[in-house]
């Protein structure tokens, strides 16, 4: 049965030529001081786009969430609610955020207040000062947000995941644990902001509808006293994974599985980082690739499923996620491997190639029309030591990978036997079904 | 002593309007300052329009929408979306569906044509339509039943506060529902609603007008004219006594509380609804605002809050009757009476002292950047334009909204927060069944 009237089958438009890459006006500086700052001019909205990036490695992890949790609470001369107050009154507003890399506050606010704002930054990064009774409150805070987040499916598959992938390396953990939270006094805070809030190796990304030149003295002028003699620590390289049996982490209960495969893969820099990006999308990158076109379009096993290289400072890893129905959760495995081990043994069609390389492409034009894109892209970029004109770089290197390449990168990394998979989900329903595809070892959930 | 208030700064998108002979309408506005476009057809029915013994319909039809139309075999819409460079979605609202793209503007016309293919009708058959009810389930079993707080408050709260079915109804939908539908069901649907009359067009971004008005004629021209269907009133008195139910939450870690009190109708009193969107802001956004410096810094009595305005949170895309919606998170043992007997205070606080000075103004700024913000994004402004010609046939209320929010008084604040008593409140509790 069909709604459709029976007429002369229309043909598809063709695309309109391609726009060339076209990268914005940008300037660079490194103060005196060792911050690097890089503005970028996007004047669309009269908004000015914040991101601050400090390398933050090897820091205590209840520590590091507290300092994060309460930097913003307070300095020698405001406290938390008139520092909320006084950036509001230039439309603007800070936020604190950590992960094993790097410390970042970022925000937004109206351009006629970015002075304001970088004069409340510094105020900020140089004198911080960790109030107790903040601290008291922020520790218990972190602690409730830790049990929401350990009551999540996606939160524990991804706990597990990192345990068995990163081994021993500083990644392996990165929640912590709420008695040490509870233990973190505001004199460990100091001293640890002491140690590491400092602007050597920073980078400090302004993007929006101001000058370059005229933020770059802006934050110059406000930034230029910021200092510190502390030290970066050095992470050391992620460890390869190990192939294993397949684990299984029990949640009792659960009416979906949280199936995980981590798969090697390469920096951004890497020559193979293109032809990996592009094997990526054909298998599970995107949503009209093999893998969702499968478990989900044909089969109806699960809603989003998704793959993705995720890089970090210290290494780069492809994570493919999907929540599948229990009962489900063997035929789930079963399509998984099989679309990642046919893709790595067989070419992709040529035809499949040129789609997901016009996606990754075009998807480059979409991220930069943004403040807020171009923004957080320069300074994920910056955190590994780019700059916005690797973009072309990487387009040009994208455009011309071959079907050989990507069937080389699909050997070399989306092989089924490197991977690493974790599922939690029911064990009880869903370990029969999993031992029939492959080896499992089944650990008890919770932390 | 006088604070000095921000400027609040405006855009100045262009707007076009036009209006095919099938009865489709078209925004365009145009803007060449990056090479990509926003594409965005708006349907003018939602969740409230699902008939009874079909909730979740409007969503699961959504999907179907997906899943090939007149000129695409299934899978195509993706492809052709993705090849081209761009992303797609679809989402379905209180009152109105929405689908779009955003990609390389050199994809334009590739895209009405898709758009204007399903708009011409959808491939319904009972083999997509079996699938996607599986789809629909997984996506009820990720965002609700296999995580904590699944569908708090949106879903748990307007059974509380509304008595007829449009209103209080699980818009998601109940498996039994989603699985007695009918390829029928859907055929009728959408014959009903999905009419060139009931629909928007909004293309945004790197356009030329006249070359994209020209597009727009010849793809979506010959879509057969279908009027929009009359479309009832979903109105329902107001609440006269306090109404509160809890429930347990069997993953939850920690107690939580969501309240709401109905609030003008935001299209038909404009101006009588938007101090309540302002209230929303002096009253959670941020360490200085009044909820969160009380029950989260001073009382303690919870560890996070917030305001906002409709129960998906889209306040300016919403018609009557809605909310204004405070919702909670306690730390684990919580005095949920006592945060609402605090709450009261606040307002009681707020309604009779008025505001601080200069804390109307900053909350005013702050919400001018999130305002500029959103319009940022070349599909934002497709959307919003979409649903603001679709409920007022005003578009260019977009450029406007800073402004307006700008010129809220400080009475008018004051007077909303007045307006929010306990014997108009619905509220709904989380009892904690996964504390340890």
């Amino acid at each position: 049965m069909t709604t459709v009237a029976p007429t002369a089958p229309r043909t598809l438009p063709p695309l309109g030529p391609t726009r060339k890459l076209k990268l914005p006006k940008q300037a660079e500086r490194t103060l005196g001081n060792g911050l690097t700052v890089i503005a970028v001019r996007r004047p669309a909205v009269p908004l000015v786009e914040l991101r601050l990036w400090m390398p933050f490695g090897r820091v205590h992890l209840a520590r590091g969430a507290m300092l994060a949790q309460t930097l913003l609470s307070g300095t020698e001369t405001m406290t938390a609610v008139q520092i909320a107050a006084e950036l509001q009154k230039v439309g603007g507003g800070l936020s604190a955020g950590i992960d094993p890399d790097r410390l970042m506050l970022s925000g937004a606010g109206l351009v006629t207040g970015l002075d304001r704002t970088l004069e409340i930054l510094a105020d900020v990064l140089t004198g911080a000062t960790y109030p107790a009774d903040d601290v008291a409150t922020e520790r218990d805070r972190l602690i409730d947000r830790i049990q929401v987040a350990q009551s999540q499916p996606a939160h524990l598959a991804r706990t597990a995941l990192l345990k068995r992938i990163y081994g021993k390396h500083p990644y392996a953990v990165q929640t912590p644990d709420p008695e040490q939270v509870g233990a973190v006094r505001p004199g460990v805070l100091r001293t640890l902001h002491a140690q590491r809030v400092h602007p050597a190796d920073a980078v400090l990304v302004l993007v929006g509808d101001v000058q370059p030149d005229r933020a770059l003295d802006a934050a110059e002028k406000a930034l230029a006293g910021w200092n510190g003699a502390g030290h970066v620590a050095e992470l050391p390289p992620t460890p390869p994974l190990e192939p294993g049996p397949l684990l299984l982490v029990d949640r009792p209960g659960s009416v979906q599985s949280s199936l995980r495969v981590a798969l090697p893969a390469v920096p951004r820099t890497h020559p193979d980082h293109a032809a990996l990006q592009l094997a990526n999308l054909i298998f599970g990158g995107y949503f009209s690739s093999r893998w969702v076109e499968n478990i989900r379009e044909d089969k109806g096993y699960t809603y989003g499923p998704h793959s993705l290289v995720e890089h970090s400072v210290a290494g780069s890893v492809l994570v493919a996620a999907a929540e599948v129905a229990t009962e489900v959760t063997g035929p789930a495995l079963l399509e998984t491997t099989y679309e990642l081990g046919r893709l790595a043994s067989v070419p992709p069609k040529a035809e499949e190639l040129e789609q997901a390389r016009q996606y990754a492409l075009g998807t480059l034009q979409l991220g930069m029309s943004t403040q807020a894109g171009l923004a957080s892209l320069t300074s994920a970029y910056a955190g590994s030591g780019l700059r916005l004109d690797f973009l072309a770089e990487h387009a040009a290197r994208l455009a011309k990978a071959t079907v050989a390449d990507v069937a080389e990168a699909a050997a070399r990394y989306l092989a089924p036997a490197r991977g690493v998979m974790v599922v939690l989900g029911d064990a009880e329903r869903v370990a029969p079904q999993l031992e029939a595809l492959t080896p499992i070892v089944t650990e008890p959930g919770g932390q | 002593m006088p604070t000095r208030r921000a400027k609040i700064p405006a855009t100045r998108y262009p707007v076009e309007r036009f209006t095919l002979d099938n009865g489709l309408r078209v925004v365009l506005t145009p803007d060449r300052s990056a090479p990509v476009i926003g594409v965005a057809v708006v349907y003018d029915v939602g969740i409230r329009s699902e008939p009874e013994g079909r909730t979740g319909f409007a969503h699961l039809f959504e999907h179907l929408m997906f899943q090939g139309s007149e000129n695409l075999e299934k899978l195509a819409h993706f492809r052709h979306v993705q090849g081209a460079g761009g992303t797609f979605n679809g989402s379905t609202h209180l009152d109105y569906t929405d689908y779009y793209e955003t990609l390389p503007s050199n994809a334009l016309e590739r895209a009405l044509f898709l758009e204007a293919d399903r708009m011409r009708g959808p491939r319904l058959t009972e083999e997509n339509l079996r699938n996607q009810v599986d789809v629909v389930k997984e996506e009820i079993r990720v965002n609700v039943l296999n995580r904590p707080y699944g569908g708090f408050p949106w879903l748990t709260l307007p059974p509380v506060m509304f008595d007829t079915f449009p209103n209080a109804h699980d818009g998601y939908g109940s498996f039994d529902d989603l699985e007695s539908a009918t390829v029928v069901d859907a055929a009728d649907f959408f014959r009903r609603y999905y009419a060139s009359g009931n629909a928007v067009l909004a293309v945004s971004g790197d356009i030329d007008v006249a070359g994209a008005a020209e597009l727009i004629e010849r793809h979506f021209g010959d879509v057969p004219a279908r009027p929009a269907p009359e479309r009832p009133s979903f109105d329902e008195p107001d609440l006269t006594a306090e109404r509160r139910t809890s429930y347990t939450d069997a993953l939850a870690p920690l107690p939580a509380v969501a309240s709401a009190w109905r609030v003008p109708d935001p299209v038909g009193d404009f101006a009588g609804y938007l101090p309540y969107v302002v209230l929303a802001e002096v009253l959670t956004d941020g360490d200085a605002s009044r909820l969160v410096e009380r029950l989260v810094l001073r009382d303690r009595t919870v560890t996070s809050v917030g305001g906002y305005l409709s129960f998906m949170g889209d306040p300016f895309d919403v018609r009557d009757p809605t909310a204004l919606l405070l919702q909670a998170h306690l730390p684990p043992g919580g005095d949920v009476d006592k945060v609402l007997r605090t709450v009261d205070e606040e307002l009681d606080r707020l309604a009779t002292d008025g505001l601080a000075d200069g804390e109307l103004a900053r909350t005013q700024a702050r919400m001018a950047t999130h305002l500029l913000r959103d319009t940022d994004a070349v599909l934002g402004r497709a959307l919003r334009m979409a649903v603001l010609e679709q409920q007022r046939g005003e578009p260019g209320l977009l450029n406007e909204l800073p402004r307006l929010v700008g010129e809220v008084t400080e009475e008018a604040v004051q007077a909303a927060a007045a307006t929010l008593r306990p014997e108009r409140r619905a509220s709904i509790e989380v009892i904690a069944g996964g504390a340890r």
